[in-house]
């Protein structure tokens, strides 16, 4: 039936399909879709932004607008990666701008950003509106002037946890006064100063802004300024408060929070006073998300008292000054509860402060809609793991840092692997886990077993031997990511079973037991993948024994061969042995292609890369069966 | 980069470069790389711990303070074989005390950005709840030039302009001296000279301030000056010509 409608007909349909992973899915079914959804394809999500060239990506979505792209490893975050690694984004906007693309939307995490593109950027696409950056760095405010000048239409220009060189204020001037068009502007991780008559002029200017997000440097009196100027605020993140609570600044302050009615989202605090807090109360009962992970001034009571007051929250980001004590609070208040995030404030591990099981397992008794968790602790217990299991069987996300990576349980001095394989049980829904704590391979054994859905795993001191890394690799069909640290696997772990890394995004493996060898064997006979290797020792790798262990490895999949930005001392291998063309000596049956297909996960993947892949060749065919119509794909490799 | 508190153990990329003056101002203790049994014996050798995990930290349960010690041989044969080691020593530890913590590169998994908010944010805090008087210091770098190597002063410790400008002349002596020839010894002997010397046409004390720019020193009022001044630098006459002029535009500029 389907093929016979008309190719605007199935256009239409295709654009209520929004989700990233049901669009590849769609570009699958046959060759005609392909086509469709192809040109009618505006938002694409490249997770690793050497997988693929912009040169292909504009080949196969020409008509593009919005552009996701991830650069790092995730391991860079801590340190891990050296700063000169890559992720530059300079060539992805250079190639969009040859091209002629009309991009509307740039998303980036973990990339360098050089002030260059960001000015080649504000300069290359009329209608640019959304620039998105977290984690970023490379960039200084005279890139962001250049955004501010040059987009006429912006409407979102978000900063999140960038490293940015901000000693000059200006670029806030630099909205033109013909800019009006700002929805959400976020500059909370600038450490300099701004210009605060511009930035109150911009948000007098601006009726649709919904998010605003200060940094340290703005003080109270521009705030209550801002706020007076717009009410409809949506999201707001409080820079600097400190005032006299008695104090006419307070009053005014008072009224100009009370005007707000539509902020559900509240952040910030990053310089506070806490006997201030009761100031905000009034707007407490509508927040549905509140981050005070950035400010330590608030705690002990003046914590638990801001939080009872936020019946509704669903998102919660705080430091564990918060303690068990406070946790017990949140359990009995927030009963909507689905994220919570508990940072260490000391995060240099000291740990004095720091939260317990106790918490933990208070906030899954009284919180039974939780399904997203990071939680940074003192200590852990499998009997606690175990409970939690049973309160929340809806964790989608459970990252669990335990300050000294090697604790065992302290009550029983057992390791871990009970209390997540608990978790891993009960929680058929999960897609990414954390792990810490004493380990042994039984952990893992437990997450081959019953972690089908889990994409993502992160792995540090743990396991005693290969097998931990085996059962994973077998049993987790779903594992997009793998990152591996300071653990005792090796090549035959490693080399077990190279094709899975194609059906993966990454795998990282530092100061493990992998050799050289094993890496280059890995390299030699998987064409499509990078595999990187960072040696910190000062040796090139060129001067390694094949025996010898490597620092750190990184292999991803790929399209498009290793890359040319890559540091010298960190190199990637692409020998192959023998053919790249090789070919099969039969035809498999169709049984055996889409039982290959569901393997390697192909569907399944928001990552079009795979769909990509020039592996394959689609054919359809059309078979009638009764009384429908059934489209069935035939695979051939090249 | 302040010295004296590294925290890097293993030549480890990037290492903790947040390291030295945060650890320092949140009143840590020098590093001690102690991982394991309680209580510190300092009988040496055995400690709980993985293999992998231990290449990254020094497990010698040193009690000095040494900052920087050997790292570990990753070829070690001791390394292998611990699980029965581990089993061993787990039964040994006193559950009542939690292990001394230990610094691994990345650990905790904390993004470098939270840690440095984190540490200024406590800085900050201990420094407003504090009475108010500033307990903070400021040191900040003074060059002079022509003088071979640079000083460092704490603005904290003076309270006006002059009383500054008495530090520097102090610290500067000698190196005016050869400037005043056969009078030198003198010279120096007289302070008010010095001063006239500093305050006149051959040196001009500038300073760099948070935004970058370099300033005259003297216009805003002392406090103000504290807080946004980030380096101090004593230039030649000759080349301050302009300068004074420059900083009152961008002052004009900004506000």
């Amino acid at each position: 039936m389907m093929n016979y409608f008309p190719d605007e007909v199935l256009e239409h349909v295709f654009d209520f399909i929004t989700c990233h992973k049901d669009r590849n899915s769609v570009s699958l079914v046959c060759k005609s879709w392909h086509r469709i959804e192809r040109y009618s394809r505006r938002r694409v999500f490249i997770g690793n932004c050497y997988s693929i060239s912009p040169e292909r990506l504009i080949a196969r979505f020409p008509g593009v607008k919005s552009l996701t792209l991830k650069g790092k490893p995730h391991f860079a975050d801590f340190n891990l990666v050296p700063y000169d690694w890559g992720g530059f984004v300079y060539p992805w906007i250079k190639v969009l701008a040859e091209t002629g693309i009309g991009l509307e939307e740039l998303r980036l995490k973990r990339m360098v950003v050089s002030d260059e593109s960001l000015e080649l950027l504000s300069k290359s696409f009329v209608n640019f509106q959304s620039l998105v950056l977290v984690s970023c760095d490379g960039f200084s405010a005279d890139g962001l002037a250049a955004i501010a000048a040059n987009c006429r239409f912006l409407r979102e220009l978000d900063l999140q946890e960038n490293e940015v060189d901000d000693h000059r204020g200006h670029w806030l001037s630099c909205f033109p006064e013909s800019c009006t068009s700002l929805v959400s502007l976020n500059f909370a991780c600038l450490k300099g100063e701004v210009n605060l008559g511009a930035l109150e002029r911009l948000v007098s200017r601006s009726p649709n802004l919904k998010s605003l997000r200060l940094n340290r440097s703005v003080p109270l009196d521009t705030l209550q300024k801002l706020l007076m100027r717009a009410p409809q605020l949506v999201d707001l993140g409080i820079g600097s408060y400190v005032h006299d609570p008695l104090s006419e600044a307070s009053n005014k302050l008072k009224h100009a929070i009370q005007r707000c009615k539509s902020i559900m989202s509240l952040s910030g605090f990053l310089e506070v006073a806490p006997r201030c807090m009761s100031a905000i109360y009034p707007i407490c009962g509508n927040l549905t998300t509140l981050n005070l992970s950035y400010a330590p001034g608030i705690h002990g009571n003046k914590l638990t008292k801001l939080i009872q007051h936020c019946r509704k929250l669903q998102r919660l980001w705080i430091l564990d000054c918060i303690g068990d004590k406070g946790l017990g609070v949140v359990a009995s208040t927030c009963k909507e509860l689905q994220e919570l995030r508990v940072f260490p404030s000391d995060p240099f591990g000291a740990g004095n402060d720091a939260v317990t099981e106790e918490g933990l397992v208070l906030v899954s008794a009284g919180c039974p809609k939780l399904n997203s968790l990071l939680y940074f602790c003192q200590q852990m217990t499998n009997a606690a793991l175990i409970t939690v299991a049973k309160n929340c069987p809806n964790f989608i996300r459970f990252r669990l840092c335990i300050l000294d990576p090697v604790r065992p349980d302290p009550v029983t001095n057992q390791p871990l692997d009970e209390g997540f394989g608990a978790i891993v049980q009960s929680c058929k829904q999960l897609k990414r886990l954390s792990l810490s704590g004493l380990l042994t391979d039984q952990v893992f054994l437990y997450i081959g077993m019953y972690a089908e859905q889990l994409e993502m795993l992160s792995i540090a001191f743990a396991a005693d031997s290969d097998k931990g890394m085996l059962y994973v690799l077998n049993g987790c069909k779903k594992l997009r990511k793998l990152e591996i640290r300071d653990c005792p696997f090796g090549n035959a772990a490693l080399l077990e079973d190279v094709g899975k890394y194609e059906t993966m995004r990454s795998l990282w493996m530092s100061s493990c037991e992998v050799t050289l060898g094993g890496c280059k064997t890995v390299a030699e006979n998987m064409p499509s993948l990078n595999v990187e290797i960072i040696n910190e020792s000062g040796q090139t790798v060129f001067n390694l024994d094949e025996g010898q262990k490597v620092d750190k490895m990184y292999l991803y999949r790929t399209l498009v061969g290793h890359r040319k930005d890559a540091p010298e001392s960190n190199q990637t291998y692409l020998k192959c042995r023998g053919d790249l063309t090789r070919s099969d000596h039969h035809e498999p049956s169709l049984n055996d292609m889409i039982k290959d297909m569901k393997l390697k996960n192909i569907s399944g993947d928001d990552d079009f890369i795979i769909s990509e892949s020039n592996n394959f060749k689609l054919q359809s065919q059309l078979f009638e069966k009764e009384e429908a119509e059934i489209m069935i794909l035939k695979w051939k490799r090249l | 980069m302040e010295v004296g508190l590294k925290m890097a153990l293993k030549g480890g990329g990037g290492g903790d470069h947040v390291g030295g003056c945060e650890k320092e101002k949140m009143g840590f203790e020098e590093t001690e790389l102690r991982l394991g049994l309680p209580g510190g014996g300092g009988e040496g050798g055995e400690v709980v711990r993985k293999r992998g995990f231990s290449e990254t930290v020094d497990l010698k349960l040193n009690l000095s303070s040494k900052p920087e010690n050997s790292g570990i041989d990753p070829n070690d044969e001791k390394l292998t074989g611990l699980n029965k080691e581990k089993n061993l020593l787990l039964s040994a530890i006193d559950p009542a005390k939690p292990p001394a913590k230990a610094q691994v590169v990345g650990w905790p998994p904390v993004r470098s950005f939270r840690k440095n908010m984190l540490a200024t944010a406590s800085q900050k805090s201990s420094s407003d709840e504090s009475s108010g008087a500033g307990e903070k210091v400021a040191f900040v770098k003074v060059s002079m030039d022509g003088a071979p190597y640079l000083r460092k002063v704490d603005l904290r410790m003076y309270t006006s302009y002059h009383q500054l400008s008495d530090a520097l002349a102090k610290m500067f002596s000698s190196f005016t001296i050869g400037n005043c020839g056969s009078q030198g010894v003198k010279d120096f002997m007289n302070e008010s000279k010095l001063m006239d010397l500093l305050n006149g046409s051959d040196y001009v004390p500038t300073y760099e301030d948070k935004d970058g720019d370099w300033m005259l020193v003297g216009d805003v009022p002392w406090e103000m000056f504290v807080e946004s001044c980030k380096r101090l630098r004593i230039m030649k006459g000759t080349e301050a010509i302009g300068l004074a002029p420059k900083a009152v535009e961008k002052c004009k500029k900004r506000s």
